[in-house]
């Protein structure tokens, strides 16, 4: 079929509109401010930095701020979807490209050659841009700043000026400017300023790990790590109670929450990666792929992923844990028999209790388990002190953060927005979604109710779903929203434009209702048809 | 095998031809000139301004049609013949039927205004339109659109996305007011105007005006002799039939195709369904010809079983329907009447910023609950068709309306309001 209607044939532009005076002082002040931080990379050594760093980021803030007023300012209330399958940066054009390779390219050298921004070598002091944020780093913790921190500001401030961005373009909508206000508050308060001041509170004698509360593993992969949980048990009570508290996150917080609220409470509530995607990456969610085959790869992916940590957090566990049950009651053998129980009665119930709902999924559910049981049996017989199977612990754990933590979450899941769309690795890779997927999926009371016959299968929520839940094949069915992938943002909610779909938390009863004929057509045709 | 031809592949061929598949294994052909996949026709206006794709409004993948063994053949139908059960095509080519369905939906219409063939002039229907639409675009500095209906304010909205400055020539007094009662009507002519709209009530269109290239330059208002330049000019003024290929053919038409409550033509073995189709007597209140999303749905639905054996009239249940006019959303279940029946009394209620109400229909002497028009506020689909089915009088209804809400969490909440309102009108009327 020919395609012409996506291409522009005309001389003139058939984006909506030309940017405005007030967009294009926006863009100046905010290219200033990222200009403020390119000049610093080329090691350009500005007298005062911490002047020169407010200036930056104030600029960069402001710019983006100016922007979205120019943006959305002056319209009425409503969806704000206008050109944006004619825009070049949010449909794969040259701006799309372009800012997908800058991130790209960033992330690379952030993960793996911290140096070129300026990384201090050996005891040395901080160069380029690193050290333009050593003031207010030194401010917040007391240390010069290190890659991490630099790209910790950056972060939070995409998602508290795009935040923004995203308040006012859905000023209409309670539900998504409470959320948003949400994730805001927790990158700026839980992920960057509270591990801050807790490094202020270390001396010579006393030290807390790094530590981001709300970061659950398994995304917080290293949380089992030998270095950190005895960083943990050397900062006494405190560091215990928050070493409890880690352990208490996945398997009591998470499940109580995730089965009264369905796991947007945390991937488009509270994460930080999820509060990056809705920000920020707002501009590309109408990328992600819809396809059945991209649904295919998803789980296959993301469950291997999934399987991957659990065997590598075990393994790095067992790799440090004694032999000798008279120094402590948790041995190598104890903990591998724990972790084999624990997953066989989760198993079982989860057969036990949603067997009819599973169907062919059971099998690859089983796959999993088998896959996971046969490493723990593999771990007993073949590890020796420090390995996992015939590998280093330390080795295979470098794996998984440099193939997932780097790769996939950074380099890919982020830098290929502009491409791939901003949920890549919500979708693909994250093991914390793969398990609370699996939570919301088989004990919650969240679903996306569809309201009756309603739907005209206009596309505007599939198209919209940074997941890429095909919503609307559930919607023209009457069929209501029960996907472990649905991160609830409610975005398909918001753009729908008959009112047709509603985030809810409700009964177990009717939460998942196929239909083959919908509501207003003969009621007795309606229930020969539909009752099975 | 039996060999089920259907013209058309908007929604309602498309859901007969999959309720024939999940009920039988006959031969399915979909026949259709507009495209060769089936795409959500209300959708087009999405692409036009940006939201969208065109292949976003396809509801199914393109391996769909092949895997459930639903032949797609590209072609136009150009005459019946039912005594040899043939159809023939533009290119001369014929297909041979044991079933027919016309499912061949609407055309704009035009009502014989001067210059109504100009380049330039367009409905807003078809794929093509959009195209055409989309050709036209580049240059225009104003659009004048003819017609206040539902196309009519869509296109207005699509051309605005484009900051494309519109003129709205709407025959009635104020908007839609053949369907919408006074408040609701009045509410969308001030959002119009939010929206930098120029609307014109009670104007008519007299002639459009042509360049020396044939090309539409300017539209004359009837009432004034006003000239409007223009180089695009939208005639929404409603749809009608898309049944000329069968003028010639045994098939008895009217403005439709005629069919019974069967959705059976006068010829044996042919059934019309979805715009086309024409009741010899309408069904309750509704119209004969129901130019609908949902009822073309749902009469595909219905048809597939008959066509499969189980022989099944065509009972559509409570009325209901929704659209979007700019930034807000209507919905209604149940009648409304926009002239109350003699019968029918009416509650409404309209929030201070005027972008959100419900009027509420009754019956004056039993106070049964017949309908609810709600705009800018979501209801639950599912819960009116209970009350109605019910047949709840307005009391129930009014002090229920919390259970029927269905807008977003955290959404400012208004049944308090609208409750206080009706015990209010209750004391001014005693």
């Amino acid at each position: 079929m020919k395609n012409n209607l996506e291409q522009s044939m005309s001389l003139a532009n058939p984006a909506p509109a030309n940017l405005s005076l007030m967009q294009k002082i926006g863009t100046l002040i905010g290219m200033t401010g990222l200009g403020i931080i390119l000049l610093a990379a080329f090691n350009v050594d500005f007298p005062n930095k911490g002047l020169w760093l407010a200036i930056s980021l104030l600029s960069i803030t402001a710019g983006v701020i100016m922007f979205s007023y120019g943006l959305y300012g002056n319209t009425v209330e409503g969806i704000k979807n206008n050109g944006v399958w004619s825009k070049s940066i949010s449909s794969r054009g040259l701006l799309g490209w372009l800012a997908g390779i800058s991130l790209t390219g960033f992330y690379i050298v952030l993960y793996f050659y911290p140096e070129y921004i300026g990384l201090a070598k050996d005891g040395g002091s901080n160069t380029g841009i690193i050290a333009l944020f050593d003031p207010l780093s030194r401010i917040l913790s007391g240390n010069p700043a290190s890659q991490w921190f630099v790209y910790g500001t950056l972060y939070t401030i995409a998602i508290l000026t795009f935040g923004i961005k995203f308040i006012w373009k859905y000023r209409h909508n309670r539900y998504h400017q409470i959320r948003t206000i949400s994730v805001m508050f927790f990158q700026t308060a839980f992920a960057f300023l509270i591990p801050e001041f807790m490094a202020r509170l270390n001396s010579d004698t006393f030290k807390l790990p790094y530590y981001d509360l709300k970061n659950v593993w398994p995304l917080n992969h290293y949380l089992f790590e030998g270095y950190n949980v005895k960083s943990f048990i050397n900062a006494g009570n405190i560091g215990l109670a928050l070493l409890i508290f880690g352990i208490l996150s996945i398997f009591v917080i998470t499940p109580i929450l995730t089965y009264k609220f369905g796991k947007r409470w945390y991937c488009s509530w509270v994460c930080g990666c999820g509060g990056l995607a809705e920000t920020a990456g707002d501009s590309f969610r109408q990328l992600s792929d819809k396809s059945i085959f991209a649904w295919k790869v998803e789980r296959w992916v993301i469950h291997s992923v999934l399987v991957f940590i659990v065997v590598a957090t075990t393994g790095i566990v067992h790799s440090y844990l004694g032999n000798d049950t008279s120094k402590y009651w948790l041995t190598k053998d104890t903990f591998l028999i724990g972790v084999a129980v624990f997953l066989a009665t989760l198993f079982g119930a989860i057969w036990y209790f949603k067997r009819h709902e599973l169907k062919k999924d059971a099998r690859y559910g089983a796959i999993g388990y088998l896959v996971i049981i046969l490493a723990l049996i593999a771990l007993h017989y073949t590890s020796g002190e420090q390995n996992i199977f015939i590998w280093k612990a330390s080795k295979v754990k470098s794996a998984y953060g440099f193939l997932i933590g780097s790769i996939f979450s950074g380099v890919v899941g982020t830098g290929f927005y502009p491409i791939l769309g901003n949920r890549v690795w919500c979708r693909m890779g994250c093991p914390m979604a793969a398990i609370l997927g699996m939570q919301q999926r088989l004990f919650s009371k969240f679903r996306i109710t569809t309201n009756g016959g309603q739907c005209i299968s206009c596309g505007n929520c599939s198209t919209y779903c940074e997941m890429g839940i095909d919503v609307r094949s559930y919607a023209q069915k009457g069929e209501n929203i029960v996907r472990s992938s649905c991160v609830g943002c409610g975005v398909c909610s918001a753009v729908c434009p008959r009112g047709v779909l509603k985030l809810e938390n409700g009964a177990q009863e009717g939460r998942i209702n196929p239909n083959e004929i919908l509501l207003g057509n003969d009621v007795n045709l309606m229930d020969l048809v539909n009752k099975k | 095998m039996e060999h089920i031809v259907i013209i058309g592949n908007g929604i309602s061929g498309v859901t007969t031809a999959r309720h024939i598949r999940k009920l039988s294994d006959k031969k399915i052909t979909i026949v259709s000139a507009e495209t060769d996949y089936f795409f959500s026709r209300t959708a087009l206006m999405y692409v036009y301004m940006g939201h969208m794709k065109f292949e976003h409004t396809q509801p199914y993948e393109n391996w769909f049609w092949k895997k459930n063994r639903i032949n797609l053949k590209n072609g136009y139908v150009t005459a019946v013949d039912t005594d040899n059960k043939e159809l023939k095509f533009a290119d001369n080519s014929t297909m041979s039927y044991d079933k027919l369905v016309i499912a061949t939906g609407s055309k704009p219409n035009k009502f014989g205004w001067p210059g109504q063939d100009l380049d330039g002039v367009m409905g807003m229907y078809h794929r093509q339109d959009l195209e055409n639409l989309e050709k036209c675009t580049p240059g225009t500095k104003r659009a004048v659109i003819v017609g206040g209906g539902l196309i009519g304010i869509e296109l207005a909205e699509m051309l605005s996305s484009r900051n494309i400055p519109v003129t709205f020539l709407v025959r009635e007094s104020s908007f839609w007011n053949g369907v919408l009662p006074a408040g609701e009507s009045d509410m969308i002519n001030r959002h119009i105007r939010e929206h930098h709209i120029d609307l014109r009530l009670s104007t008519n269109l007299k002639e459009i005006q042509a360049d020396e290239n044939g090309r539409a330059k300017a539209v004359v208002i009837e009432e004034t002799g006003e000239v409007i330049e223009c180089q695009i000019v939208g005639l929404t003024a409603g749809v009608s039939p898309n049944i000329d290929f069968l003028k010639d053919s045994k098939i008895e038409i009217n403005r439709g195709v005629l069919v019974n409550r069967h959705l059976e033509t006068n010829i044996h073995d042919v059934y019309a369904i979805g715009d086309c189709a024409q009741q010899h007597e309408a069904i309750g209140l509704r119209r004969p010809i129901e130019a609908v999303w949902y009822t073309g749905r749902m009469m595909g639905e219905t048809l597939a079983q008959t066509i499969c054996g189980n022989k099944t009239e065509y009972k559509p249940g409570h009325w209901f329907n929704s659209a979007k006019f700019l930034d807000i959303e209507y919905q209604t279940y149940g009648w409304v009447f926009s002239k109350p029946m003699e019968y029918e009394k009416q509650f409404y209620w309209e929030h201070e910023d005027g972008k959100k109400c419900i009027r509420i229909s009754y019956h004056k002497d039993t106070k049964e609950f017949l309908g609810i028009n709600n705009f800018g506020i979501r209801m639950r689909h599912e819960i009116f068709d209970k009350w109605l089915t019910e047949k709840r009088d307005i009391d129930y209804v009014i002090n229920h309306l919390k259970e029927a809400n269905f807008d977003p969490e955290f959404f400012k909440q208004h049944e308090a309001e609208i409750l206080q309102h009706y015990n209010s009108q209750l004391v001014t009327n005693a």
